[in-house]
């Protein structure tokens, strides 16, 4: 054991009112002061590469290990403020942005960082290539023009260029996203393996300048990071922050009340709700850019009907849902934009109304009903949900079948179009609305080889007018006619799309309730262990 | 000719246990290839440019005919390279090495647990053959044996974790000490003495007592059960009779004499009953968070990590043949009639 590890030993032991020596007392009380213990299902996590993270328990990790050059503020996702970047200014033709890299600010290995690591990390996400690099290749770069296009002209100034004029606050807010994380040049250049951007290294180990350092990661098993006391920001609370892998969230729960863990991320409601009257316990809630949806495949000449697809829409109940299976884990939303995002409409213009469903059926020539396969993820609340819709969809004369899978099969078929209808959820990629609506709205080829596979060619729905206006309001600089614009687009995909979106996801979190300071953001990328301390 | 019949047999053994190998083989890699799982998405996720997927696909070889798949994967496997693990982003090799300590800590504590109840249990049983003893021992062999072992270990969680505080809860030590002591082993009671870190053995050593007693409780079963029906048959010999007429106490025939005879076949079965002990950790494993192979394979499987679920099969799997040939072996070695 080497000495660091000892001292951390000593303290937490000593801080949990123990000497060292046999143990006496085999189980512990609390967990110790300085160090945050959590229990989380984490097995999504693949790699720890800013570059290639775009998993949500990895986007998380992400966050408080490594600086990006722009933040959204979470209360009030509007605000875009600097991290690494002091200020910054967009040129008159909206193409280029050139940000003041804030002075003073120090890697984890003591190297202090410059504009030249900012670009590096931005090229180099670029020219990997790997699942996030759309999210910076979507304006134009690509692995030969980026060291042109994203530079340093000085160590304090960075220059951002883009190929057409965006939206401002598109460019920005894809700035904000976890695969803009800074990561030291020079120790990762110092790492390279032919030619890998040091890709090997990254992946299990951390070269950043953000509060927390990687101590350990231990697939589906451990993660621990350790406080960056020298964080230009001002060094956390706690020394230590602890995850396990726990599964089962029955597991999570007695853990927690136990005291053996401090924070639990995956309860139910079966598990959530006893705990409310325990006072040593609070409940938290943050809703997130996650959608449930379920999908209509438009290569069925049956669901491509619009009275039938519109009938879909009335043969859910969603409040019911919402009282039951989500029970705080979401909220009725129904359009593609989640709320805290710019245009987000709020309107849920459909209710459960089995009659009007028939009607509709009728109306496209299935007096006697239609029968309809339905995908689904084998996991909850997922399967829940699906029963539930096959028991209200059945009194509107819709006789749907389940097909429950393990989740990556369900993608697997999803992605070939072989499904009827398919259950799922989607995650919005940044803060900015075209995440969505580039999904949802947009099919820019719906032929089987298409290069573009967005959610809307998964259903096979060929909406080349859409496409159009998508586009269009990702140009649109002027900030209110953009949010209309996406109004309107939803309201069109509300009204005819073969997507019939029911929930925004709400995350759950259950503190000891002498925990403080931990910030349950809109997205995954957007939690922050940075100002927590314990009581 | 007693030499070359041994040599003959021997070779047999050692061909039936390739052929057996190589079954094992194409079983895990056809099982790879039935599921309706495209592994390409599996490693480069779902929402990659087509290109990406193309260049995955190939260098993954799936873009090859099946049998030169099978015969690349035979290939790897000799050289010891199962492929990397899409969750680990590692060689599985490599995982299945750091988690495989753990597995047989558990299991050799589940093993202990047993033998040292099993074997006076299944005496004991023989002994009070069809008095109430007997009866007891069957009842609680017969429930060791039919209680699914995921209900059991989460029920002692509860009683004897969430309620009694007597034990501590899942891992193998309380999260404070996870990381502390370096692995050398691998097995974390023998690594803290290594390291002198005695607060760190302790503790594991109380982690280890759930969830071994539980998965031990599986063999008590099946060594008691063995265990009284050899002795029933050496209680039936006249040597044993002889014995008591000579004036031998009753302790002194039962334990040293008959039990001495069974000693040979009883190998035979604590050998079988450690290697289901380490195929029967998988539950006991994800019940207590138990960071070994059985976990291991089942987070693969649950995120269809093909590579990472194969490998682990296989080292079951060898696990497994290689037990019962070792039993096999000394069998034939401890045993003069068996030659």
């Amino acid at each position: 054991m080497n000495t660091l590890a000892r001292r951390l030993a000593g303290a937490a032991l000593l801080s949990a009112g123990l000497s060292f020596g046999p143990a006496a007392t085999p189980v512990l009380a609390d967990t110790p002061k300085d160090t945050l213990v959590m229990a989380w299902q984490f097995d999504d996590i693949v790699t720890l590469d800013p570059g290639e993270i775009f998993e949500l328990s990895g986007a998380e990790y992400g966050a408080q290990v490594y600086d990006r050059l722009i933040r959204f503020d979470v209360n009030d996702v509007s605000k875009i403020y600097g991290q690494v970047a002091e200020s910054w200014t967009v040129s008159d033709d909206g193409k280029t942005f050139t940000f003041t890299i804030r002075d003073g600010i120090k890697f984890h290995s003591g190297n202090p960082l410059t504009a030249e690591d900012v670009a590096y990390s931005l090229q180099r996400a670029v020219k990997m290539n790997k699942g996030p690099a759309f999210i910076l290749t979507q304006f134009g770069l690509t692995p030969e023009n980026v060291d042109q296009k994203v530079r340093a002209t000085n160590p304090r100034t960075l220059v951002f260029e883009t190929d057409k004029t965006y939206a401002p606050t598109f460019v920005l807010y894809c700035l904000t996203a976890d695969v803009s994380g800074v990561v030291d040049s020079k120790l990762v250049k110092s790492k390279e393996v032919n030619g890998d951007f040091g890709a090997a290294f990254l992946k299990a180990n951390s070269a950043g300048s953000g509060p927390f350092v990687l101590r350990q990661w231990k697939a589906s098993e451990l993660l621990s990071l350790e406080a960056n006391a020298n964080y230009w920001g001002g060094a956390p609370a706690v020394k230590r922050v602890l995850i396990r892998h726990i599964a089962e969230p029955a597991t999570q729960r007695l853990l927690l009340e136990k005291g053996d863990v401090d924070v639990a991320r995956n309860l139910k409601p079966e598990q959530f709700e006893p705990l409310r009257g325990n006072d040593k316990i609070r409940i938290v809630q943050a809703p997130k850019g996650t959608l449930y949806y379920f999908g209509l495949n438009q290569k069925n000449e049956v669901l491509a009907k619009p009275d039938v697809r519109k009938a879909f829409k009335y043969a859910v109940d969603y409040d019911g849902m919402a009282k039951t299976i989500m029970n705080g884990l979401g909220t009725v939303h129904q359009a593609f934009l989640p709320k805290g995002f710019l245009g987000a409409l709020e309107e849920n213009p459909y209710t459960y109304d089995p009659a009007k469903a028939k009607e509709l059926l009728k109306q496209a020539g299935y007096p006697d009903g239609i029968t309809v396969t339905m995908d689904v993820r084998n996991t909850s609340p997922s399967m829940d949900m699906a029963q539930a819709i096959q028991g209200s969809a059945a009194a509107a004369g819709i006789t749907v079948k389940l097909l429950p899978a393990d989740g990556k099969q369900v993608v697997t078929k999803y992605r070939a179009r072989n499904h009827e209808a398919l259950l799922y959820q989607w995650g919005a990629d940044y803060q900015d609305p075209n995440t969505n609506a580039d999904t949802f709205a947009a099919n820019p080829d719906n032929a089987d080889d298409a290069k573009a596979k967005p959610l809307s060619w998964r259903n096979a729905w060929d909406i080349p007018e859409l496409t159009k206006k998508t586009a269009a309001a990702v140009e649109e600089r002027d900030t209110a006619k953009r949010a209309a614009m996406y109004q309107e687009l939803q309201r069109e995909v509300l009204e005819t799309s073969p997507f019939v979106i029911m929930f925004q996801q709400t995350e759950v979190i259950a503190e000891r309730s002498n925990v403080e300071g931990l910030v349950w953001g809109p997205s995954f990328d957007s939690n922050y262990y940075w100002k927590v301390s314990k009581k | 000719m007693p030499g070359r019949r041994h040599a003959i047999r021997g070779a047999g053994l050692l061909v039936s246990v390739a052929l057996t190998v190589l079954g094992l083989l194409l079983v895990t890699f056809l099982i790879g290839r039935v599921v309706p799982i495209d592994p390409v998405i599996a490693v480069v996720g779902d929402r990659v440019s087509a290109d990406t997927y193309a260049r995955v696909r190939q260098e993954l070889g799936l873009d090859l005919p099946l049998w030169q798949q099978f015969l690349r994967y035979v290939g790897d496997v000799i050289q010891g390279d199962f492929g990397t693990s899409v969750l680990t982003s590692r060689p599985v090799l490599e995982d299945i090495l750091r988690v495989f300590p753990a597995t047989l800590e558990l299991a050799t504590a589940a093993l202990v647990v047993g033998v040292l109840l099993g074997i006076p249990a299944g005496v004991m049983a023989a002994v009070h053959r069809g008095r109430w003893p007997d009866h007891l021992i069957r009842v609680i062999g017969l429930i060791g044996h039919s209680i699914p072992i995921f209900w059991l270990g989460l029920m002692a969680l509860l009683v004897f974790y969430a309620r009694l505080d007597l034990a501590p809860g899942p891992g193998r030590v309380d999260v404070f000490y996870e990381g502390l002591v370096d692995p050398v082993t691998g097995v974390i009671t023998v690594d803290a003495l290594l390291a002198g870190e005695t607060d760190v053995f302790w503790n594991a050593l109380h982690h280890l007592v759930l969830p071994a007693g539980i998965l031990g409780l599986y063999s008590v079963a099946y060594i008691a059960r063995m265990t009284r029906s050899f002795m029933l048959d050496q209680l039936r010999q006249e040597y044993i009779t002889t014995a008591r007429v000579k004036g031998m106490s009753e302790a002194r025939v039962i334990w040293r004499h008959a039990l001495g005879n069974i000693a040979v076949p009883l190998t035979t079965v604590v050998a079988l009953s450690y290697a289901s002990l380490l195929e029967g950790s998988v539950l006991t494993e994800t019940v207590f968070a138990w960071p070994g192979l059985g976990l291991y394979i089942t987070n693969s499987l649950l995120s269809a990590d093909m590579n990472a679920v194969l490998g682990g099969t296989l080292v079951v799997g060898a696990v497994f043949i290689g037990l019962n040939l070792l039993s096999d072996l000394l069998y034939r070695l401890l045993d003069p009639r068996a030659r």
